[in-house]
């Protein structure tokens, strides 16, 4: 089943799905795997998997704490892909590899959408790659059966809007305001409209993240996205509370 | 060779290196800077406001000395340095500043930011601010903090904001990280004067555009007072923005040989360098915006670079070098910390000069091939940035222990003021 029909799936018994993110190898991966055990229980639907990356300027502090340490700790691309499959066979959610091109750029872009493949992940979120450059490994993850998760911005153009809806596959990633992750965002009729804004573009479902932390959030999403992503709050929640703390932080999330 | 003609390629490529790899959100605001710089290049007129806005700020054209001693001394070439030092504010960096202040009238925009390694480029971007009234926020990692405290000082005092980033190595490559994402947040009002021709297009072709004014004076008067143009011309290469301010004046000119000076650091093996082209150690990668080679690892991900110079410690090359040195149009050699600092002992000696350490690396270079050239030939060194403001860094590098029992003295008596 492709992401989309996935999505459309889940969709028929709740009207809000929730999209979560862990940091490969940070705290460590016992740690990310306990935090998936977690997210599955609570009924999370897409899991977002980074793979660290040096230079990650499109994170918040957070996020950039975690990619350091996780480098530091000696991560590799090797140990995510395998994290990857073992959370795949194991857990019902779908995982998309989430990173920045140059992971990709360097192990070559065919090897990079088939070992998402054979991972057992379903698609990839490269945040600095624009669409303009994207051509072959779209090409390349249609042939293997996976998808490349597009972002559409509160600063895209109808016009930038009709290109990107074009080139969209699985879902769209809303970005729902201006900035890096890991900020509160103000819900309001601007990103309401934004995403409105996205669907006369495309078919396919509609995320929203940058800034979910909280039920109200969710709240105020349902109606207007397909899936809330969570990201930051998520992993603040782990950093403070621990395995008690993210249960309850997803309980009431999708409560 | 015009290397910005895009017509019969992709638009900010250069061979395979370039181009614009940054988040969605700021492609309206690239496009925008894009636009407006294509309406300055295109516009005579804000050519000659940059020219005559940099005659009367910063003291352009700034001359050519024939070093006459070092020249005898050595027994070979006769040595020239166009005289970039002379800058207000102490280098080239004040160029590229000066013309994306202009530009940034036209963007309408009120708030700058920019990353700085050395503070140089800091420190140009705070004396800009200033004159024209933009907010000015400054990134800078917080070692070069630790090892640049008088170029914080002037551009606090120019009233920017100097941040401290704390992130990864805290050095400059973390300072531009930190400024995409304040860009990505605040890009409505705020333009990102990078300081380098490196990052997403149009900065590397922009940034070379300013700075091509080095090499169009250098050829004038190389000619008017050599008599004949260089054999050689050598620069320094960080990012390499001096570096291809004087190479554009003698892109045309066939018999000029074309020397990038990177920072070879503790050398060859090391692994302690930031030599991306004369040495093996980089590859091609996608980082920062932009497609060239990086000191990086097998799975991209960038390694510990050094160098004595902070203003040579970056990872990347700027593109157009990478696409240069593949068609053989310049070639790149590394200067060793230590070569470096023999360098300027010599040339303060010998001319009563004081490059910067940045472009000390390439009197390395030159003072080494000089002697193996004969006495007719010619050799342009671009002298970057003047060395008497690096007093903290020069003293440490060449272990002046009078220096250090100065600063121990003026530690004490801070300290009893304290109390």
């Amino acid at each position: 089943m492709g992401l989309q029909a996935y999505i459309e799936e889940r969709k028929k018994d709740r009207d809000l799905l929730v999209m979560a993110h862990v940091v490969c190898g940070y705290p460590s991966f016992e740690d990310n795997m306990q935090e998936l055990e977690i997210m599955a229980e609570a009924g999370v639907d897409l899991v977002e998997l980074q793979f660290p990356f040096s230079e990650p300027s499109a994170d918040g502090p957070l996020f950039v704490k975690a990619n350091e340490q996780s480098l530091k700790s000696g991560t590799t691309v090797d140990q995510c892909f395998d994290f990857m499959k073992r959370a795949s066979e194991r857990f019902p959610f779908k995982i998309l590899m989430m990173g920045y091109y140059n992971t990709a750029f360097k192990m070559g872009e065919e090897v990079f959408v088939n070992r998402i493949k054979a991972s057992g992940g379903v698609g990839y979120i490269l945040p600095d790659l624009p669409v303009e450059e994207s051509s072959n490994l779209h090409k390349l993850s249609e042939q293997a059966g996976i998808e490349p998760i597009i972002l559409m911005t509160p600063t895209s153009s109808d016009k930038r809007l009709a290109i990107l809806g074009k080139a969209s596959r699985g879902m769209v990633y809303v970005v729902a305001r201006k900035g890096v992750t890991g900020s509160k965002t103000n819900m309001g009729d601007d990103v309401i409209s934004l995403v409105e804004r996205c669907r006369q573009h495309t078919d396919v479902p509609m995320g929203v993240g940058f800034g979910i932390s909280c039920k109200a959030d969710m709240d105020f999403l349902r109606g207007t996205a397909d899936l809330a992503i969570v990201g930051t709050a998520a992993l603040k929640t782990w950093e403070s509370s621990g395995a008690e703390g993210l249960r309850v932080f997803f309980a009431e999330l999708m409560a | 060779m015009d290397i910005f003609d895009f017509s019969d390629g992709r638009e900010g490529y250069y061979g395979e290196y370039g181009g614009v790899f940054l988040p969605e959100i700021l492609h309206a605001t690239i496009e925008e800077l894009l636009v407006c710089f294509r309406e300055c290049k295109a516009d005579p007129k804000f050519w000659q406001d940059y020219v005559s806005l940099l005659q009367n700020y910063s003291g352009r054209p700034t001359p050519i000395t024939h070093l006459e001693n070092l020249s005898r001394q050595l027994g070979g070439a006769q040595i020239y340095v166009k005289r970039d030092d002379l800058n207000h504010t102490g280098s080239h960096k004040i160029n590229n500043v000066m013309g994306q202040g202009l530009l940034c009238q036209r963007l309408g925009k009120r708030r700058v930011i920019a990353e700085t390694g050395a503070g140089q480029h800091g420190f140009a971007t705070a004396t800009m601010a200033a004159k024209f009234g933009y907010d000015c926020k400054i990134y800078m990692g917080a070692v070069d903090i630790a090892r640049q405290r008088p170029n914080v000082f002037w551009m606090e005092n120019l009233g920017a904001e100097v941040a401290s980033v704390e992130d990864g190595q805290k050095t400059l490559k973390d300072a531009v990280n930190a400024c995409m994402r304040d860009w990505v947040t605040n890009m409505a009002d705020t333009h990102y004067i990078l300081g380098t021709a490196c990052g997403p297009h149009p900065f590397p072709e922009m940034v070379s555009w300013f700075q091509s004014i080095i090499g169009m004076e250098a050829r004038e008067q190389i000619l008017k007072q050599a008599g004949k143009l260089p054999d050689r011309v050598y620069a320094c290469v960080g990012g390499g923005s001096n570096a291809m301010g004087i190479f554009q004046g003698f892109f045309d000119d066939d018999s000029v040989e074309l020397i990038g000076c990177e920072a070879g650091g503790l050398g060859v093996g090391s692994y302690m360098h930031s030599a991306r082209l004369a040495y093996d150690d980089a590859t091609v990668g996608v980082a920062q915006g932009y497609k060239t080679y990086f000191l990086q690892n097998d799975e991209g991900n960038m390694n510990e670079t050094h160098s004595v110079a902070a203003g040579l410690d970056y990872i990347g090359i700027n593109p157009i070098f990478s696409y240069l040195w593949e068609q053989g149009k310049v070639r790149f050699e590394a200067a060793t910390d230590s070569e470096v600092k023999e360098a300027l002992k010599l040339t303060m000696r010998t001319e009563g000069l004081i490059p910067a350490l940045e472009s000390t690396h390439a009197f390395v270079m030159a003072i080494k091939e000089a002697p193996t050239m004969a006495k007719n030939e010619v050799i342009l060194i671009n002298q970057s940035g003047r060395g008497d403001k690096d007093i903290f860094t020069i003293a440490d590098a060449l272990d002046d222990s009078k220096w250090k029992s100065f600063i121990a003295g003026k530690a004490d008596q801070y300290r009893a003021e304290k109390k």
